[in-house]
């Protein structure tokens, strides 16, 4: 009798959930062929970061290898790895920025903050490196480890995994972000698992969080955003979910249907939406989806598989949405950014 | 007591040796069991007459060939050649030879060449064992498909593991130092996969996974290090099992038909397109430049698709006509070979006169 019970009980839950994954609406989408225009003998590599300016452009940051280890006398150095480019909003090649820069190493992500200065967070030489709109480099956080091992990557912060040290250097970043006010929030990252906090000139306010899966926890940091508010959404794809935070790093709530959030990005404007994609583990085909939200989590509509075609993904890194009806999509295994439109809203049944 | 012993153990020995001796008659010409291994089985082969053409591939001013370890042939006759000089590098030359073009310069897949194939449709696909990727380029060189995923540093910096040794368990897309791959005629792609992973698998022409057939072993079936792949019209599958000196045919479904033995270890093979298809296996010689193993290898043959053998040419060594660890063919036109080899840093353009003209 109990049993039963028991086995009606789950029954539901599956109905209940079932009609609630079924509730999800596809958004109807398309994507430009061949979009950006590479000169001859410049090729992608796995594109970790895709982000947009004010006017429109187009960076990318790539992981482009040719990394050269060089045996010194007391250490192996290691240079090169990524690549920054950018483009006009047609696909044509502008120019590269940051040739032969100390920092590019692994690329991680670019974001662009609202001044159009453009942020790279490179996750092999633990730095984020601010540029100007002209390409300067303006600041430097983090420090390359004067010593990179082979496998690049490793060490940075004294840390151990976790939390690292307040105030001290990353453990394999992740990704950038910003309020209003200029607060720079770093995912921090692979190694540390924290959110670390700093004024718009680089000082240390706070950091939180620590390896785990509790709320406030993360498994790693994998991508961030926020709001008009100032509050932070942490992508922790381990875990499954995207976690917000307030502007202070106290726990509010955690959106948990949308799969693996391995790239999240939130649209400007009035109405503000969060895009989250469940992108495909590289060794596999499963999911690779992307979800509208509105920012309190509500499932909008979704789009998208995993693939090697176009108009499917493969291993989504990163997301810029400054238009929410124009998505610029990096992909890992693909090599390749995508420009997809959407449906503006209220135009289409998702037909 | 103690001497009839002796003389039991003596005709023990002759009597185990018995068989070996009937199989290799050759044993009176001085040859150690390590030749009598490495050498293909088929003896009394007939020789085809060949020359090569000398200095095929010019080269530009301060561009230099490494080792010659991929090169293939589009439909216009134009030479792709995948090469492992300071970094691993794909150049295209036209049909007599002229430097064209380098193509993927600093590509992030490029770390250690492996194979370099051209399919129906002019598409360049590079077989890359240091980033276990495969890679397709569009006719105009810019890239078009992948296969596999390069690993990430933080996962990398360990030492080559022993071929049969893979990391982890295979996946359906990744690839553990792949060596070569083919297609049939329906665009389904087949990927030799090669020194870490032993097996053969197949994806449909988006690149999504089909099947996958082989383990580690000496077994039919199994695979030691497959080495080279190529496919008939029929869509039936060749795969050169080096380590274990045989070529397996497989069906279309990865169902093994056949075995090939008699023609040494195939480091390369390749198929000629048309009515009347051929197949050509190299025995190479070992890539250690052995030269008591060199003796006996380096040979190419040609063969039919069932197997029978019509002919040989080529031995081992540094000179024009000679080759050295042949690693890759090209077999378009059937009487016009490429062949790229490890050990010289060459193609060499090979013209077969089989009639004897």
């Amino acid at each position: 009798m109990r049993r039963l019970w028991i086995g009606n009980a789950s029954a539901a839950a599956l109905l209940l959930a079932g009609s609630l994954w079924a509730q999800i609406p596809e958004i109807a989408y398309d994507s430009a062929p061949n979009f950006l225009k590479l000169p001859e003998h410049v090729y992608l590599g796995e594109a970790a970061g895709v982000a947009t300016n004010s006017r429109g452009d187009i960076f990318v940051y790539t992981r482009t290898g040719s990394e050269f280890a060089t045996f010194g006398a007391s250490r192996t150095l290691t240079h090169g790895g990524s690549r920054l480019f950018e483009f006009d909003s047609n696909g044509k090649y502008i120019r590269e920025i940051g040739q032969g820069v100390y920092g590019f190493l692994f690329g991680q992500a670019v974001r662009v903050d609202p001044r159009d200065n453009i942020w790279v967070v490179d996750r092999g030489s633990n730095m984020v490196i601010k540029f100007d709109s002209g390409g300067r480099v303006l600041m430097t956080m983090g420090r390359k480890p004067e010593a990179v091992a082979l496998a690049a990557g490793r060490g940075g912060g004294r840390g151990a995994t976790g939390a690292g040290i307040p105030g001290d250097n990353f453990n394999r970043p992740a990704d950038v972000a910003w309020d209003a006010a200029g607060n720079i929030f770093i995912a921090d990252g692979y190694g540390n698992a924290r959110i670390a906090k700093f004024d718009q000139n680089g000082k240390y306010i706070e950091s939180w969080g620590s390896k785990g899966s509790e709320p406030g926890q993360f498994d790693a940091p994998h991508s961030i955003a926020v709001d008009a508010q100032g509050n932070v959404y942490v992508a922790d794809p381990g875990n499954k979910r995207v976690e917000v935070f307030d502007n202070n790093g106290v726990f509010k709530s955690q959106l948990s249907q949308v799969g693996a959030p391995w790239a999240i990005c939130i649209s400007p404007g009035a109405h503000q939406y969060l895009y989250s994609s469940n992108s495909n583990d590289p060794g596999s085909m499963d999911n690779g989806e992307i979800y509208k939200m509105e920012l309190d989590g509500r499932v909008l509509g979704k789009f998208g598989r995993a693939g090697k075609l176009i108009k499917e993904f493969g291993t989504v890194n990163a997301m810029d949405c400054r238009n929410p009806n124009l998505l610029y999509v990096g992909e890992l295994t693909n090599w390749r950014v995508q420009k997809l439109t959407l449906p503006t809203a209220g135009s289409s049944d998702g037909r | 007591m103690m001497r009839k012993c002796r003389g039991c153990g003596f005709l023990l020995a002759l009597l185990f040796a018995a068989p070996l001796l009937a199989q290799t008659p050759a044993r009176s010409n001085g040859l150690t069991q390590a030749q009598i291994n490495a050498r293909a089985k088929a003896q009394n082969v007939p020789e085809i007459p060949f020359e090569s053409v000398p200095n095929f591939l010019k080269f530009p001013a301060n561009l230099y060939m490494g080792e010659g370890i991929g090169v293939a042939t589009n439909s216009k006759g134009h030479v792709f050649v995948y090469t492992r000089s300071q970094e691993t590098r794909l150049f295209e030359f036209d049909p007599k030879g002229n430097f064209v073009r380098e193509i993927g310069e600093g590509l992030y897949g490029f770390a250690f060449a492996h194979a370099v194939r051209v399919d129906p449709r002019d598409n360049i696909w590079a077989v890359d064992e240091g980033s276990n990727m495969v890679i397709k380029f569009n006719p105009e060189g810019r890239v078009a498909m992948l296969l596999g995923r390069r690993p990430e540093p933080a996962d990398a910096g360990a030492a080559t593991p022993a071929p049969g040794v893979s990391a982890s368990t295979p996946g359906p897309y990744s690839f553990d130092r792949p060596t070569d791959v083919a297609w049939d005629a329906a665009g389904n792609i087949f990927v030799a996969d090669g020194y870490g992973n032993s097996r053969v698998v197949k994806y449909d022409k988006d690149g999504r996974f089909i099947a996958s057939v082989g383990t580690r072993g000496a077994e039919p079936g199994q695979l030691n290090t497959p080495h080279t792949i190529a496919a008939d019209a029929k869509g039936d599958i060749y795969v050169g099992d080096r380590g274990n000196s045989r070529i397996q045919v497989f069906d279309n479904d990865l169902k093994l038909k056949a075995i090939y033995d008699k023609v040494g270890a195939p480091w390369a093979v390749c198929i000629t397109p048309g009515p009347h298809q051929y197949l050509y296996s190299s025995n190479s010689n070992p890539d250690t430049n052995n030269a008591e193993l060199g003796a006996v290898t380096g040979e190419i043959y040609k063969m039919e698709l069932d197997g029978t053998i019509l002919g040989k040419f080529g031995t081992a060594g540094k000179q024009l006509r000679q080759f050295s660890t042949t690693h890759e063919i090209d077999c378009r036109n059937e009487n016009e070979l490429l062949v790229s080899e490890i050990t010289s840093w060459r193609v060499q353009k090979i013209i077969l006169h089989p009639s004897g003209k």
